[in-house]
Order: C-alpha cells, then structure tokens, then sequence
C-alpha cells in the first residue's frame, strides 16, 4: 500500500499573530514554524496504514526552502520519503491541489491523506479539488468513533479500515450531527479531523535517521501546471478587539439586561 | 563563527521540548512531591531517545554530539531538572565505557542500554571522598581473573534502580590517584547492595543512593582502560559531562525566567503590573542576561569536545558559571513571586531547591575554580 501525505507549513500555532500596520501580510520575523497539525494527524494515518499493510508513506510539501523542515519533521516520524515541490511566491487552493494533483499521478498512491485544512488560512478546500481534480472518491474530516484514551488508540491501530477485498477504505467522518461512516473506493483523498489519532512524538533516532532520507525536488514548471494566483488577497485584519463583560449581582438584574439592553428575551 | 542552530539540531531541540512540555512537567510537582522514581517518564524518554544519547550509533545509542546533547539536556531540565539528572544518569555512567572501553566493552556493555530501558550509575563518590578523588578508600585485588571490591560509595544516582554499575576503585591507596582503577559490574551480584532512597532538599525525583561491594567480583575483562588509569578515565568522563550539568542549569534558569516574566505580567501592585515597576524589571533582566550568557558558555564547551579539543577550562568556566547563575536566578525567580513564591503551589521554589544540587554535585562550585585557576596556570 502507498499512501501519499502532505506537510504544510504553518505559523506554530502557539506564537502570537500580529497582523502589519498597512494590512498587507502578518509580521513574520521571529514567528515559529511547524507542520500544519492536521496534517500531522494524517502523516500519523499514513503510518499506522503502512505498518499494519506493509506499505511506503511519500510525504510531498509546496514551498521554499524551509519546507524541507517539516518534510524532515515528517521523516523523523517515519516516513519514508519526501517530496518538495519548490516554489516561493503566493499560492492559492486551486494551485495547490493542481500540484498535489501531479504530485499524485506521478507517485500513483493508493490514498492521499491531507488535513482538512491548515491551521493559517483555514481555507479547507484543497482536499475536495484534489480530489477532482484526480477523478477520485473522497472521504473528507476522517474521525473515529473510539475515543483518543481508547485501547484503539493506544495500540496505534489505523482508524481508515480497508475492507477485505482491498479494493476500499471505510471512514468514519465527522457530520454536523454526529459521525458517519462512508465507503470510498481506492484511490481516494481523505481528509483528517482532529480526533482521528494522537501524533506520535518524532524520536531522537528517527531524527538522525530522517537526515539521510531523500528528498526529491520539483517545481511546478516541471510539473506542468500553472499555479498564477486566481484569488488575491486585499488587505489582512485583526478581528475587533473583544470588550469586556459585566457581572451581575443577580438572576433578575440579568433578566432585566437581556430583557432591556440585550433585547433577547 | 555560526551561532544559528542547525534545521536537525532545531528538530532535537523541538522533539525534547515537546517531551519536556507534554510528559514531565504535568508530572514535576507529583514526582517532587512523593519522590518517586518516575519510571514512566523515564520509559517514555527511553521510547524517544533521549536515553543513552551520548552511546554511538554502531552501539545502539542516538550518537549524538556533543552541542545536540546539550541542547536536548537544557530542554529536559526545564520539564524537571531531577528527570533530567535520571534520564543523564545512564550517559554519565557510560562515558567511561564510550570514551576508554575496548570495542569488545562497548559491545557488550552498552547495546543492551539500546534494546531495553536499562539504568546505569556511575560510582566515583564515596562518603570521605568527593572532588579529593585520590583519597578514595573503596578497593579492588586480583584473584586469578577476577577482581573482587570493597568498599561504600555514596550519592549515587539511579542507584536504586540500576542493573549496571561503573565503579572506581584502588588497587593501592599508597599510590594515590595512581593506583585508582575502573571497572564494570554487570547485573547486581551477590555482595552489592544499595541503599535507602536518600531524601534530598531537590532533583527529588533523581533515584539517589548508598551502594555497597562486599566481596562483588567483577571479570578482568570488565576492567575499562589498564590498572591505575581510572583517574584520568574519571577526569575524562567529568569533562565529558559537565556541559551536560551546566545546560541542566540552563534549562532551570529558563524556566525561572519564563514564570517570572508570565507572573510580573499578571500580579499587579500600586495599580500596575508589577514588571512595570524598574526593580522588577533590572531583576528579569539581569535572569535573561545571566541565562544567555551560560547558555553560550555551555554550548562552546560542548563545541570544543566536537572539535576534538579539550575542554577542562571552558566546561569548568560552564559548569561554574551557569550552577551559580541557575541558583541566583531561581532565588530571583521566588523574589519576584513575593510570598507566593514561596508556597509549594507555585512553581518557582522548587527550581531554587533544583538549582543548589548542581552548584555541589559533580565538583563544587568551588572545584570548578580550582580547576579553573589551575588551567589558567598551565
């Protein structure tokens, strides 16, 4: 089994974002970087997969130079091989997904396993396009029904089930009301939520041994596609500073307040 | 001159942080508290790695160097500097082997540390024999090819726990220093007992105790280097392992700064943070300083061991100036917590404990300016 997965990378998420006086971008200096974490959560799919049907995880990130950080991150969890499609400059859901796209076909996966979003735009379209792009099923937000302290869990199992004749994965996807399980036939996108599994932590050896895994470079020319940006981005905003709440002495002074002020009830 | 961490040395750093973050210190305060031995903690450490760093590649270990070690160790003694002291039991105890075995000893001796979690302590101190290392009184006599050993040594780390030890012992206490030699018991055979778990002020989840030989024999071919060289194998193994002690008073250091600087933001006093007040804030100031400045010493130590280089002066000047800064900044630390630094529910006194240990164990702060005069004499 092959099992494609993806490594964006995305501002950490415990820094702080300012947004730069003119609206035209965030500060980025002295921001930290790290792989989107749902895209963790798939890489952590990937290998549970591999191990359990003796498979090979390709992970593939669309970036400078400094992607190779989150391509290693990916290597030192125990993924194969990376690939590094080289390119700087701005990059819309469409250009991505054309690229994973090629990426995809050139690699011939049995599953692409992305997360449903990254953690920076929050954007949640490139799995769905990959997947038409690709002419593939798709099963998007994976979850699963056991919970993150479960024996599932800790025995590292994999969450995405293929079924007995090999031929499809069943997921258990997160639905407004609850979840729901789908078939998908293979080759199929699936797309991580986050409760499908703990990452494991990236070991000191696997660190060391992440060194000397390849890492192939592409670039979207060679890949033949044209990733010229259809959607640009105005201006940046912070969101309206949040004021502060009142407390109340009592039940009938909050009544009153919702009643009078609020003019909800 | 490259002071910017390498992208693996930064993945190292990132993987032992995230250790120290998410498994030790929602822990720290339990395993300060009871004194347990946080066999949990140390066999996740053991899953990632981070155990036997110091042991090569070819022999099971991470092989890591010197520069990566320390950057690992200051993440580890921010989580909890008395894990941090277990989890660097094992390389401390092993670096006689790494530096002086034969590959025969090494192969021996330390892949097993590779396969399972395994402890090792190292034995040097004994109870009327610290840094004066000469005056040791623990000895060793050849019996056809076996050596048998005698004596008592204290302070041991991990002592409780280990199923190895690396032991120095005399052959002649008339030959001084000339007549120590080092050796490695294997298993715990008849004869060698251990202490009660010593109850110390703190690193109170480090494992500490007496170990006693009674008639142990240990083979000839345990012996690590040739009879009468255990001293300079000691003294190599404490220039070996004093960037590590050091970046342990880092990670303390940091980690005093860290609450200091979320606290002065939170604790406000005639109508202000009080980190906007001026002596609270030459206070954080001087603790980052101070901090930095250690950091920077220990990792050159730990540099100039890569190169090939020895590094008594500079791992003597690191290991000095960061236990002496670690203890000065953690004090700071609870100053500018007032009294609620000096309650147990706040993290910071248990630092100031943390931090004394590592002015006193391996060469006082007062060895270390020994040590250091005497190399400014050479």
């Amino acid at each position: 089994m092959k099992i494609l997965v993806t490594a964006k990378r995305v501002e950490d998420p415990e820094s702080k974002i300012k947004v730069k006086p003119d609206g035209s971008d965030i500060v980025k200096e002295g921001l930290k970087y790290k792989i989107n974490p749902f895209d963790e959560i798939g890489v952590e799919e990937g290998l549970r997969l591999a191990a359990k049907h003796t498979g090979e995880v390709v992970v593939v990130s669309i970036g400078g130079k400094e992607v190779q950080e989150q391509l290693r991150h990916a290597l030192a969890m125990g993924a194969n091989r990376a690939v590094w499609v080289n390119h700087t400059g701005p990059l819309d859901q469409l250009g991505i997904a054309g690229l994973l796209q090629k990426v995809a076909e050139k690699e011939k996966p049995d599953i692409v396993i992305l997360g449903k979003q990254s953690i920076d735009d929050d954007q949640n379209q490139v799995g769905q396009y990959l997947a038409e792009f690709l002419g593939w099923g798709q099963a998007t937000f994976a979850s699963k029904v056991e919970s993150l302290e479960s024996e599932q869990e800790k025995s590292k199992s994999p969450a995405v089930v293929l079924t007995a004749d090999k031929k499809s994965v069943q997921v258990v996807r997160e639905v407004d009301n609850g979840l729901a399980t789908v078939e998908v036939q293979l080759p199929a996108v699936v797309t991580t939520d986050l409760r499908l599994n703990q990452p494991r932590y990236a070991s000191l050896p696997g660190i060391m041994k992440a060194k000397s895994k390849p890492i192939e470079e592409l670039t979207p020319a060679a890949l033949g596609v044209d990733v010229a940006p259809k959607i640009q981005v105005l201006k940046l905003a912070s969101p309206p500073a949040r004021k502060a709440g009142i407390k109340v002495p009592d039940v009938a002074t909050l009544v009153e307040k919702l009643h009078n002020e609020a003019k909800v009830v | 001159m490259e002071f910017q961490l390498t992208e693996s040395q930064r993945a190292l750093q990132d993987a032992a942080r995230k250790y120290a973050r998410e498994v030790v210190r929602p822990k720290a305060a339990h395993y300060d508290e009871t004194s347990e031995f946080p066999r949990d903690l140390l066999s996740a450490a053991f899953e990632l790695g981070l155990l036997n760093m110091a042991i090569p590649s070819e022999y099971g270990g991470v092989g890591l160097s010197h520069l990566e070690q320390v950057i690992v160790c200051e993440e580890l003694a921010w989580g909890c500097a008395g894990v941090a002291t277990s989890i660097i039991a094992n390389d401390l105890a092993n670096l006689p082997i790494i530096l002086h075995g034969t590959d025969d000893q090494k192969k021996r001796l330390l892949s097993p540390f590779g396969e399972k979690l395994k402890f090792s302590s190292f034995c040097l101190t004994e109870p009327g024999a610290g840094s004066d290392v000469a005056a040791m009184s623990t000895t060793a006599r050849l019996e056809g090819d076996e050596y048998v050993l005698n004596g008592n040594k204290c302070f041991i780390t991990n002592g409780g726990y280990a199923d190895q030890f690396t032991v120095f012992a005399t052959l002649d206490k008339g030959r001084k220093h000339k007549g120590i030699t080092c050796f490695v018991v294997e298993g715990r055979p008849q004869g060698l007992t251990t202490g009660k778990h010593e109850n110390k002020m703190g690193q109170r989840a480090s494992n500490t105790t007496t170990v006693t030989f009674d008639e142990v024999r240990v083979p000839v071919a345990n012996r690590i280097g040739e009879e009468g060289e255990g001293f300079k194998v000691a003294m190599a193994t404490l220039d070996n392992s004093r960037p590590l002690t050091a970046s342990l008073s880092v990670g303390i250091a940091r980690a005093a700064l860290e609450h200091s600087l979320d606290y002065s933001g939170q604790r406000h006093t005639f109508g202000k943070p009080i980190r906007e007040h001026q002596g609270v804030q030459f206070m954080l100031a001087d603790m980052a300083m101070n901090t930095h400045a250690a950091r920077l010493l220990t990792w050159e130590s730990a540099w100039v061991l890569d190169e090939g280089q020895r590094n008594t002066l500079q791992s003597s000047y690191a290991k000095c100036f960061a236990a002496d800064m670690a203890m000065k900044v953690a004090t700071d630390a609870v100053q500018v917590y007032g009294g609620y630094g000096y309650m147990k529910e706040y993290p910071v006194e248990k630092l100031m404990r943390d931090a004394k240990l590592i002015q006193v164990y391996e060469g006082t702060s007062q060895v270390q300016r020994l040590v250091i005069a005497k190399e400014l004499f050479r």
